[in-house]
């Protein structure tokens, strides 16, 4: 019988590499690594009980409503418009450059690099739809009014510092947002009629 | 002289191979480490919409997914199809929000529950009824920052 040392024949484990491959193919495909993005919000708190709906009262000229009914088309302060209309306008209400009496009063407000200046903070806008809108038409109109917040805070920023709002620091964005502070609200879905 | 002498065989020494599976493996560890599984098998179907001025959705975990869409062909003849809303791995109805926000949020860190985001998966076709139906619900929960899911425009 054979009985000296028989060596144990090595495993050849050249192919080691290519399961370990298949292995990290398998995850590639089935692990998602795509980040998410979407339209960030805050919704306001729910109405505590005993609260009276009408104790904010807003003058007129302070609100931008934006009403979107079951055939996605928009009105703004009484007249059509159409989606890629609505930056435009957005952005002259908020900033209300000319001091026109039909758009948001400015109020004296110490803003740290800038200084005294006068700020449209009492704005709001208001975007009232239908429950028969579809969803992408609203996505489209927050999505104008989020640029048209963007758009003028990056005119500020490069104005003042000459940069862009999100190449500044953190002291910066918030003196900036000071000055054009976001604020969209969205009201309680009315019934326009029809489903 | 006869030290250069060409003439024998030389054969390329093979190369060593025995590390590459450890190399690939650490490849495979690091996708392992950095990829998220997908978690939950979709019921509903849904191509979110398009926008331009979106901001990215950071740490997955503080995010709890509500889709909201049609069911999917296998479902359409015991649900309809109509749009309907999924938690977790199941048909849901509105109400049924409130008790799964606070069920989440239980399951969190108690120092990241401020943090929690609810990102709203919704088909771009989807009426607004149901939306706003899910926001009301989401505000009685108290889960008040939301993200509307989109793709970037090109």
């Amino acid at each position: 019988m054979a009985r000296g040392n028989r060596k144990v024949p090595d495993i050849n484990s050249s192919s080691t590499a290519d399961i370990a491959f298949l292995l990290l193919i398998f995850f590639l495909i089935t692990t998602s690594m795509d980040t998410d993005r979407g339209l960030a919000r805050r919704l306001p708190p729910p109405p505590e009980k005993d609260q009276k709906l009408d104790d904010i009262v807003v003058k007129e000229r302070n609100v931008l409503v934006v009403l979107i009914n079951a055939e996605d088309q928009l009105m703004v302060r009484g007249e059509y418009l159409k989606v890629d209309q609505l930056r435009e306008k957005a952005k002259e209400f908020i900033a209300n450059p000319y001091n026109a009496d039909d758009l948001p009063e400015k109020h004296m407000k110490n803003v740290p690099f800038f200084g005294d200046q006068r700020v449209t903070d009492k704005h709001v806008i208001s975007v009232q739809n239908d429950r028969g809108t579809s969803y992408q038409a609203y996505i489209d109109v927050q999505n104008e009014l989020v640029a048209a917040y963007n758009e003028l805070r990056n005119e500020l920023s490069t104005e003042k510092f000459g940069k862009e709002y999100a190449e500044l620091n953190a002291d910066q964005q918030k003196a900036v947002r000071m000055i054009y502070p976001q604020k969209i609200s969205e009201a309680e879905p009315k019934n326009y009629g029809g489903k | 002289m006869g030290k250069f002498n060409k003439t024998g065989k030389r054969g390329m020494p093979a190369l060593n191979t025995s590390s590459l599976p450890d190399l690939i493996f650490t490849l495979l560890f690091f996708f392992m480490i950095v990829t998220t599984m997908r978690e939950v098998t979709l019921k509903v179907q849904f191509k979110v919409p398009q926008g331009t001025e979106l901001e990215k959705l950071e740490k997955k975990s503080l995010v709890t997914f509500i889709y909201v869409g049609e069911p999917t062909q296998e479902f359409r003849k015991t649900m309809g199809s109509e749009s309907r809303i999924q938690l977790n791995d199941s048909f849901a109805e509105v109400s049924d929000i409130f008790d799964y926000i606070n069920q989440e949020r239980t399951s969190m860190k108690e120092e990241d529950q401020p943090y929690m985001t609810v990102s709203i998966k919704a088909d771009k076709e989807t009426k607004m009824g149901i939306i706003a139906d899910v926001k009301q619900a989401l505000r009685q929960a108290y889960a008040l920052k939301i993200n509307y899911s989109a793709h970037p425009r090109n």
